[in-house]
């Protein structure tokens, strides 16, 4: 087995910052270190030292920390280099460890690559950093951040024991029934299983984690020149743009993929179709398009006369600069595209909604392979709870825990053959 | 110079089962006891069978094995365990004549063909590189043979401890013993301390039987083997009492001179069957303890009393007897006892029970760290089919943890290793729905014949089985509507339409005796395999369920892990984890997933690894 190359990359914000931690992992990492600081600090500890590169010219003065592994995060040897975050001194940094043998840059998402395949993380957390690597709000950070930090493993564990302690009543009185102490189960053990099944409900009915890589989903509805594209670019043109796994824009449905206060957000512009009877062939077919678009939204902005738009969606009152404005008395919103007046407004209002309907930044949230784990879970569960005969509740309830043992990765390979090769190419 | 294809050390359990599997499959065997009068003795509960224990005595059996069959032989009291429960865990248990079973385990051991009894003491293992090439007893003779299996039982260091007496045991204390221990101590193989204990034996005659409550045979015809029709012998009946205030404070007194509280046992003992001083200071709130009284055999006054094992000096175990109700007048016969011994680290072995370290030894029983008659038994087969195979260029069956408790038993021990004399338990078979006593024998006869380990008289019966499964299956798919059902007063709704009789078997309340008017005829023609297939239907989603969840084990399965895999040099594993895998040496990624401490992280990078080298 050949040993795998040492790698490095700037591993925090594109520079320039007022510092750029530059790590290095892989069997060379000490050796690259040493070259660069002249010796091999002590471990896991925050050392001052000048760089040099292999002619012996400073590079730069930074704080520098030597993990030998395994105990590191990705579970090889490790070095980071804190270095000031200009352009200049990252370039020549990285120039430098390149030239070392069998080093070079690392490969998108190669350090969570490494931590899985060596043992630092397990399933879910490896695809949290998947989802960390992708992430391109505030939001999205923030939430695979969570998982990628074990809160949904260590939460699965918990379970795990739960059922594990239900499991051992139940083997208990199948195995020593004999003994005069287990010949019954305990009157709340039916009650724990329903509590427990509630609480795993619970999890199921929060927003999933796949919601943030689609965004909050705004439809804009109305006929034509309601307003809809003017409304539509002033939402979407001052924001941050972020890409969309969606598919791209068609003639007659514009998308748009931004990030408003870190929160991810896809508005959908119906823009082109004539919500009427006299379409033609082609039109019919935008119009179901549209239709298609509107049940998949999370939010329609109505901008056509009042109490005709779809069940539950927002009556806005658009270009209300015009002359001839006619005002919705229901309206949610009141504004003018144009004039930017009530704008900001709306966009609050969408925050402050999308927040709710997309997972809590810090709080762990289910993906949908997770989602299906947990769903079985339930189910067993349920079932465990209504059964009566204990040899079958016993078996439910390690079905339970099988597919526990599946969301962590620790029951078959295949959940993480799935994950190792269409996540992280790993492998090849 | 005789030569064999395998030697058998030992005549207990596992020995005798070792012995005549090995022969069976066609090796040229010998077996080799200290004292050939004392193969097949029962050294402590004259019970066999029990919750699990059953389904081993059933696996053993259906291929073809001894003890099945002496059991019946030896048969003074039937009783199925768990009777109320799913049958999945009913357990069949006999009590035996000790006398009666012997002779039985005697008679077959004689007549096994290919088998050589070898009276004599194992003085010290030939090797020849390391592999083992033959035996050398004590008066010098040399036994040629590549496969030796040890069925020694507790000869390595056993102690006896009696209240602060002490005496060096072990059936094989002689000086030849100590070679062989000593060949097994220089192989460094990875030894460890456990403790069993025995309860004191009564006499029966000073016992008032007519006070205590009786517990009688089962009136049922079942047995053990399906190889014995019916039940020979007069059925006993046992009774219950239970210990009381004044015995427990008896022994709260005198837990000072218990060897177990004293310091002078370290040992782990199992936690399953405590000692009644255990018990007493474990659960010290309770007001007694059930114990059950049982007659040791038919032409035998002892009785054996199940449930106070004890340590403590003879003088209190007096107390604890004297002061159970029925026994106030009770003699003991012959006191009670604790013994401590060397057990092998079974993650010492491989998977066919051989020892990792020295190729063509294979170990089998006690001395890996197990309890009870049936688990020995159950890896004496293992181990003679396996060495026997070896030796003929042969296969064994393919036992996994999907088809037996046997191969749960080797898996758990082999992985996992033990920390209290290992017991087998229902609860430690995954697979248990499919794995019942009642269809050992259609999980593992065809097996057994297939590998050619099951004489003529059982394959002829199995196959005459075969063709009546046929019959229930082809019977189980006729189809009948529910209007016929509900007109019979079966609990279903008219409405439900028309279903095989093998999907209404799984209707709460349709049971095999209320589909009679469709199904009796055939159950006359074996109504036990009746039971079973009915069984099968009932439990049909859950088995399908866990066809898929052995899909994906199947998947794991076939990524080995070569001997020898380098854990160490896995990254991110915790040195503890690096230990407990390369004493288990798992084969394949499934087996390493059930290694304990193994979390799912680890996994994933084993799994990495090995896909790695796998490559090249």
């Amino acid at each position: 087995m050949r040993p795998p190359p040492t790698i490095f990359a700037l591993s925090s914000g594109a520079p320039p910052a007022g510092i750029g931690v530059v790590r290095v992992s892989g069997p060379r990492a000490g050796e690259a270190l040493a070259s660069l600081v002249g010796r091999l600090p002590e471990p896991r500890r925050a050392v001052l030292a000048k760089l040099r590169d292999a002619s012996g010219a400073l590079l730069d003065e930074a704080l520098v920390l030597w993990f030998p592994g395994p105990h590191s995060a990705t579970g090889e040897d490790l070095a980071e280099l804190h270095c000031h975050g200009g352009r200049a001194v990252i370039a020549a940094v990285e120039a430098a460890l390149a030239l070392l043998p069998n080093t070079r840059r690392a490969e998108p998402g190669e350090f969570t690559r490494r931590a899985f395949a060596n043992g630092r993380i397990d399933l879910a957390e490896a695809e949290a950093l998947g989802d960390l690597l992708a992430a391109e709000t505030e939001l999205q950070r923030a939430a695979a951040l969570a998982n990628a930090s074990g809160a949904l493993s260590r939460q699965v564990e918990a379970w795990r024991e739960r059922v594990l302690l239900l499991s051992a009543e139940v083997e208990g009185v199948l195995d020593f029934s004999d003994e005069e102490d287990a010949a019954d189960l305990p009157e709340c053990f039916t009650w724990n299983i329903g509590a427990l099944a509630e609480e795993l409900g619970e999890w199921l009915a929060r927003p999933r984690s796949e919601r943030l890589g689609e965004g909050f989903r705004v439809v804009l509805a109305g006929p034509p020149n309601a307003g809809k594209s003017t409304l539509f670019n002033a939402l979407v043109e001052s924001e941050a743009a972020i890409t969309s796994p969606i598919a791209g824009t068609t003639r007659d449905v514009i998308e748009r993929s931004v990030a408003i206060d870190g929160v991810p957000f896809t508005f959908v512009d119906t823009a082109g179709l004539r919500a009427t009877a006299e379409a033609d062939a082609i039109e019919a077919i935008g119009i179901a398009r549209a239709a298609t678009e509107l049940a998949r939204a999370d939010v329609v902005l109505w901008l056509g006369p009042e109490g005709e738009g779809p069940e539950a969606a927002w009556e806005v009152a658009a270009q209300s600069d015009r002359e001839g404005f006619i005002p919705k008395p229901a309206a949610r919103f009141t504004l003018s595209a144009t004039t930017g007046q009530g704008v900001a407004a709306l966009k609050r209002a969408l925050v402050e909604t999308a927040r709710e309907a997309l997972p809590k930044p810090g709080e762990a949230a289910l993906n949908a392979r997770q989602h299906a784990r947990l769903s079985e879970a339930v189910a067993a569960l349920a079932r465990a709870k209504a059964l009566s005969d204990p040899l079958l509740v016993a078996e439910e309830l390690r079905h339970a825990r099988l597919a526990f043992d599946r969301l962590v990765g620790r029951a078959t390979t295949e959940d993480m053959l799935d994950t190792l090769f269409g996540r992280f190419c790993i492998g090849k | 110079m005789h030569s064999f294809d395998v030697l058998v050390i030992g005549g207990g359990h596992a020995g005798v089962e070792a012995a005549c599997a090995a022969a069976r499959m066609g090796a040229r065997t010998a077996l080799v006891s200290f004292d050939l009068d004392a193969i097949g003795a029962m050294s402590c509960n004259p019970a066999i069978g029990g919750l699990g224990k059953g389904h081993l005595v059933r696996e053993v059996d259906a291929l073809d094995g001894v003890i099945g069959l002496a059991a019946d032989a030896g048969a003074i009291h039937y009783r199925m365990l768990n009777r109320s429960k799913g049958s999945a865990v009913w357990g069949p248990r006999v009590q035996a004549d000790r006398v009666r079973f012997k002779a039985a385990v005697q008679a077959m051991v004689r007549a096994q063909a290919n088998l050589t009894l070898v009276q004599g003491e194992a003085a010290a293992l030939v090797l020849k590189g390391g592999a083992v090439a033959g035996l050398e007893l004590a008066e010098g003779t040399m036994l040629e043979a590549g496969r030796v299996v040890l069925c020694t039982g507790t000869f390595l260091g056993g102690v006896l401890f009696r209240g602060e007496e002490r005496f060096v045991g072990g059936r094989i204390g002689e000086n030849a013993a100590q070679r062989l221990a000593r060949q097994l101590r220089e192989a460094a193989l990875p030894m460890a301390r456990l403790k069993t204990g025995t309860p004191p034996r009564l006499d029966g005659r000073t016992i008032d039987w007519a006070v205590l409550e009786e517990q009688p045979s089962d009136d049922e015809s079942w047995t053990m083997s399906p190889l014995t029709p019916r039940r020979r012998n007069p059925q006993i009946f046992c009774a219950i009492t239970r210990t009381t205030q004044a015995g427990h404070d008896a022994i709260r007194a005198n837990l000072h001179r218990s060897p177990l509280f004293s310091g002078a046992i370290a040992a782990a003992g199992p936690r399953y069957c405590p000692s009644i001083e255990d018990k007493i200071h474990r659960f010290g709130d309770r007001d007694g303890h059930q114990v059950f009284l049982e007659p040791e055999g038919l032409d035998t006054h002892l009785v054996y009393p199940n449930g106070i094992s004890t340590s403590l000096p003879v003088d209190v175990q007096e107390t604890v007897v004297r002061t159970m109700p029925g026994c106030a007048r009770a003699v003991i016969v012959q006191p009670g006892y604790a013994v401590e011994y060397d057990h092998i680290d079974p993650r010492a072995l491989t998977p066919d029970l051989q020892v990792r370290a020295i190729p063509g030894l294979y170990c089998a029983g006690q001395i890996n760290g197990t309890t009870g008659y049936e688990e020995a038994a159950a890896q004496g087969l293992v181990a003679g089919l396996e060495a026997a195979a070896a030796a003929l260029g042969k296969e064994a069956p393919q036992l996994d943890r999907a088809n037996s408790y046997i191969a749960v038993m080797i898996d758990d021990l082999t992985l996992q290793g033990v920390s209290e004399p290992y017991r087998m338990l229902t609860a430690r078979a995954e697979y248990r729905l499919r794995l019942r006593a009642n269809n050992a024998a259609t999980r593992l006869t065809g097996l057994g014949i297939a590998a050619g380990c099951v004489g003529e008289e059982r394959r002829r019966w199995w196959e005459r089985r075969e063709e009546v499964r046929q019959m229930f299956h082809v019977k189980h798919s006729q189809k009948v509507h529910a209007r016929e059902l509900a007109e019979r007063g079966l609990p279903v709704r008219r409405d439900h339409g028309e279903k095989p009789l093998s999907e209404w078997l799984r209707h709460d309340g349709v049971t095999l005796d209320a589909l009679a008017p469709w199904l009796a005829e055939i159950t006359a023609l074996d109504p036990l395999l009746a039971e079973e297939m009915a069984e099968d239907a009932a439990y049909a989603p859950y088995l399908a369920r866990q066809d898929a969840e052995l899909r994906d084990l199947r998947a794991s399965e076939a990524l080995p892990l070569p001997a020898g895999f380098p854990y160490a040099e896995v990254p991110g594993l915790s040195n503890e984890m690096v230990e407990r895998l390369t004493k288990a040496a798992p084969r394949t990624l499934a087996a390493a997933g059930r290694v304990p401490g193994v979390t799912p992280a680890a996994l994933a990078a084993l799994l990495v690894h090995a896909r790695r080298r796998q490559a090249g």
